[in-house]
């Protein structure tokens, strides 16, 4: 008798497995993600999903008998019939009393549940998302250089030695210096075992001189050592900063914060997934802005009044001290209840029109309404906040510039799609 | 009578594990006298079981979807807590692997063993169906050659093709089993061993479609219709095997994959005959094994009393009106039988000498029982052993059920008149080869359309579900290459009551 542990094994056996079913289903799986992600809370993103996908795709048909016209059941527990009894059907016309009996395949399930891992679920949700217009390339000069074979050197750490060609070497050596080969040498002690003594001399000088020979042109020689060489090359990368700005101020009610908290989250969780060069920058502002990290940006509050111009401000400087725009590109997306002090909103058009924008790959602003506001997301003339108002004309302007309202969270997703879609992606989803 | 306790509390290790191990195996195969498989025992984690699981229990299976697909499913049962795991799961081979879950505690791997490694073992060596269409030895080498095969053909011809093929495959499995074994000359051993040589060149060589080549005139003749079918081996319910010698555009590879999937189907196919026996037999002795260990002051009473819980929950057989009923728990029934047949080899009654008259008072149960595990399945089990006196334990009715009929009629019930109708129709739900579609292929034209001809003999007008039949068609003309007719005919009458037609896709 064995015994085997097995649980040290590598587990993930199914993984496989697991992963060509997910792309047999991708359709509807795809289809299924995004139906789930629209009442999901953001934290839910932490959690596994279980979703529903049409048992009809995955469907593994074999010949199987439909009822037929009679059917037999043997049942255990009677306690009231005798022969010929009649009995009613029971309801659901399971046949049987109290169940169908076991095998008939009656009713077959038309959903397929099943858990998906946070890591699966968020790469279906994000599949088709990216950063749009990612333009700006440059060779970096510092971390991003990678190692590259470039052939052989003589000299190198021991790790790096080239076992196969320093051996070919030796034998290139060997051969050219005509170092004897064992072989000879014992072809030689057997001559010398029955030859005579005249000989006998002669062959073991001729030994001696091969033994010399053997000792002088070494087997494996200093000369002979080759290590793989390798070069440095730089790496082109892309760089990009976002900036996420958000109101803080006392208008927002806590409604408001938590949606706007929600499209950042998703936001973030997005870019860190997606990008790993790329830089986020948090600002959050009242009447005045400053940079904060992430933890203070997603939980603390404050209050105060609102200058959005603040933040404009806030994040030039932080572009100027930190982002040469040369060779960064540059998101921003702005939440806000849309109210600010009225004698700031030109101010703020003119920062986003003369220097921002045009610095920017990319600028969102999300405005979030209460729960009850009716929504206007997709009517561009609708538009009543202050901010809005202001907003709009640059629209026309700029393509870059994106604005979209959202008044309860579950709009969250649909809204950040739209914001982020590949081109062409949103018909593949649907 | 006093021994050392194997262990004590519920925690185990590989030392306890080993005593454990040699008590119950000298308990199996000495007092019980059981006929093992050398046994090995793996220990794996929830997941492990979960792997196996999808892979329907068997440690290394080729890759495909429909296995990832099981996973996601018993995960998700199993998260969401709907479905607690078995205990152990236990593999027909040579030695025979028992995968124990670690989480058992030591009483419960003590059953696991005296259940799966000796009991299922024994089933497994021993009974005729196993013995005729498995070879235990070769079953684990076996599989890793279809896995590391269906590997290389998959990056030969890329996943996709492999998938369609396999999808195909699965599908025509409930065809791909034979139900009686091939004829076979009863010869001198070299004689059939030249003959069989002779015979799979032959079919090696032998294509009867090159008769069909253009130029060349057709010799076959409607007058030898019946010789050429026997040459094709027609008709033959086993479609996976016909498709992987016959079928005209499949690739070496393809045949070669067909008759993986078909041989596998053929490896699990007397595991669904022998569900009832299996697990009476394997439950039965568990039993007698933790009784005679607790006697022996093996194990302590705490664990017998932890035994006797789990042993009681597997063994229960709701009644029919109860809310936990879900058929009858072939645990319960096959433990039932066994235990009443060792009481009517011990001590029968006057009704158990007028019915089993060979077997009541022989005096010995186990030979009784040893011989009955080698020689029924399921079917013939049931039809055979199931005694009146459990009929009226369980009070087992029969209940016909017809469309036409706006009642259910009760067709006979535990008494003196209705035991055998009882015995006999719940024989029936077991006969597996009844129960599935009884399909074969009887034509092809071979000099035309190259159409292939399938009937499906209907009893009692149970149709084929169309849906599902309309979907294996279509993989089969994918297979096959050409059109596919199927008939369904009324197996009284031979009236054609319905047809299925399925082209491949251009």
């Amino acid at each position: 008798m064995h015994i085997v542990d097995r649980r040290l094994n590598p587990g993930g056996k199914s993984f496989t497995n697991r992963q060509r079913f997910l792309r047999r289903a991708e359709k509807l799986i795809r289809r299924a993600v995004h139906d789930a992600s629209r009442d999901r809370g953001i934290e839910d993103l932490e959690n596994p999903g279980e979703i529903s996908i049409p048992i009809d795709g995955i469907r593994e048909p074999t010949f199987s008998h439909a009822n037929g016209v009679r059917r037999d059941l043997v049942l255990p527990g009677n306690r009231r019939y005798v022969e010929g009894d009649l009995i009613d059907r029971p309801e659901g016309g399971g046949g049987g009393s109290g169940g169908a009996s076991a095998g008939d395949g009656n009713g077959q399930e038309d959903a397929f549940r099943f858990v998906l891992t946070r890591e699966e679920f968020l790469d279906i949700f994000l599949d088709d998302l990216e950063l749009p217009d990612l333009a700006k390339r440059r060779l970096a000069r510092t971390e991003k250089e990678s190692l590259q074979r470039a052939g052989y050197t003589v000299s190198g750490s021991p790790a790096n030695l080239a076992m196969t060609r320093t051996m070919r070497m030796a034998l290139t050596r060997r051969i050219a210096l005509k170092r004897p080969g064992r072989a000879e040498i014992e072809r030689l002690e057997r001559e010398l075992e029955d030859a005579d003594a005249a000989s006998a001399v002669e062959i073991r000088a001729e030994i001696e001189r091969l033994e010399g020979r053997r000792a002088r042109v070494a087997f494996l020689d200093p000369i002979d050592l080759r290590y793989r060489r390798y070069e440095r090359v730089p790496r082109p990368i892309t760089q990009a900063v976002m900036f996420c700005l958000m109101d803080a101020s006392a208008s927002m009610t806590e409604h408001m914060k938590d949606v706007a908290k929600r499209f950042f989250m998703l936001l973030h969780v997005f870019l860190t997934r997606r990008y790993e060069r790329i830089e986020v920058v948090f600002i959050r502002h009242t009447d005045q802005a400053r940079e904060v990290d992430e933890e203070t940006f997603f939980r603390s509050s404050e209050t105060g009044g609102t200058l959005v111009s603040s933040a404009f401000v806030e994040m030039l400087r932080i572009v100027r001290a930190r982002y040469d725009v040369e060779s960064w590109n540059i998101y921003a997306a702005q939440a806000s209840d849309g109210d600010n002090l009225p004698s700031d909103n030109d101010l703020a058009v003119r920062q986003l029109a003369d220097q921002i924008l045009p610095m920017c790959q990319y600028f969102a602003y999300l405005e979030v309404c209460g729960p009850n506001a009716e929504l206007s997301t997709y009517d561009p003339q609708f538009g009543s906040t202050s901010l809005w108002n202001a907003y709009a004309p640059l629209r026309k302007s700029f393509q870059k510039f994106q604005m979209r309202r959202v008044s309860r969270r579950e709009q969250i997703y649909p809204v950040f799609r739209q914001l982020f879609a590949r081109k062409g992606a949103e018909d593949r989803a649907k | 009578m006093n021994g050392p306790l194997l262990f004590s509390g519920k925690d185990w290790n590989y030392d306890s594990l080993r005593r454990i191990h040699d008590a119950v195996e000298s308990i199996a195969t000495g007092d019980l006298g059981l006929d093992v498989y050398p046994n090995q025992i793996e220990v794996i984690t929830a997941e492990q079981m979960l792997d196996a699981y999808a892979s329907t229990g068997v440690p290394l299976l080729y890759r495909h979807w429909s296995f990832g697909k099981r996973f996601a499913q018993h995960e998700t049962t199993y998260r969401l807590g709907l479905q607690g795991l078995a205990y152990e799961i236990v593999i027909n081979s040579n030695p025979c692997i028992s995968y124990l879950m670690e989480g058992n505690s030591a009483t419960m791997q003590t059953l696991v063993i005296a259940h799966a490694a000796f009991g299922h073992n024994h089933f497994f060596k021993n009974n005729y169906l196993f013995r005729q269409w498995t070879d235990a030895s070769a079953i684990l080498s076996y599989l890793a050659f279809a896995k590391d095969y269906i590997a290389s053909c998959e990056e030969r011809y890329g996943q996709a093709e492999v998938e369609r093929l396999l999808d195909a495959a699965h599908a025509l499995t409930p065809q791909g089993v034979d139900r009686y074994p091939r004829r076979r000359p009863a010869d001198l051993r070299e004689e059939q061993r030249r003959e069989k040589d002779r015979a799979s060149d032959r079919e090696r060589l032998y294509n009867d479609l090159w008769r069909t080549v253009p130029g060349r005139k057709a010799t076959a003749s409607k007058s030898d219709n019946d010789r050429r079918l026997a040459l094709l081996g027609l008709p033959q319910e086993n479609i996976l095997y016909f498709l992987e010698k016959v079928a005209p555009r499949l690739e070496p590879w393809q045949r070669e994959i067909l008759r993986i999937v078909r041989l596998i189907a053929q490896y699990f196919y007397p595991q669904q005959q022998t569900g009832v026996m299996n697990e009476g037999c394997a439950t039965w002795c568990h039993y007698q094994i933790m009784t005679r260990l607790h006697e022996a002051g093996q194990i302590d009473d705490g664990a017998y009393l932890e035994f006797l819980t789990s042993h009681t929950n597997v063994v229960r057989q709701p009644m029919y009106d109860e809310p936990g009923y879900s058929g009858v728990n072939r645990y319960a029934l096959g433990f039932a039988m066994m235990r009443d047949i060792a009481r009517i080899a011990r001590d029968p009654t006057e009704e158990d000498r007028e019915w089993f008259p060979e077997l009541a008072g022989s005096g010995d149960d186990m030979a009784a029982l040893r011989d009955i595990w080698a020689n029924y399945r399921d079917d013939s089990f049931i039809a055979q052993f199931l005694s009146p006196r459990l009929i009226r334990a369980w009070r087992l009715f029969h209940i016909v059920d017809d469309n036409d009929s706006p009642k259910l009629e009760v067709g006979a019930i535990h008494n003196e008149r209705g035991y055998r109708d009882v015995r006999r129709r719940l024989a029936q739900e077991y006969d597996v080869a009844a129960n599935s579609p009884n399909i074969e292929i009887v034509d092809v034209d071979l000099v035309g359309t190259r159409r292939l001809t399938l009937r499906h003999r209907v009893f009692e007008g149970r149709l084929l579900r169309v849906a599902s039949a309309l979907s294996v068609l279509e993989h089969l003309a994918r297979l096959w290459g050409y059109e596919i007719v199927l008939q369904e005919v009324d197996a009284t009458s031979d009236v054609v009551l319905k047809q299925h037609i399925s082209s491949p896709p251009k």
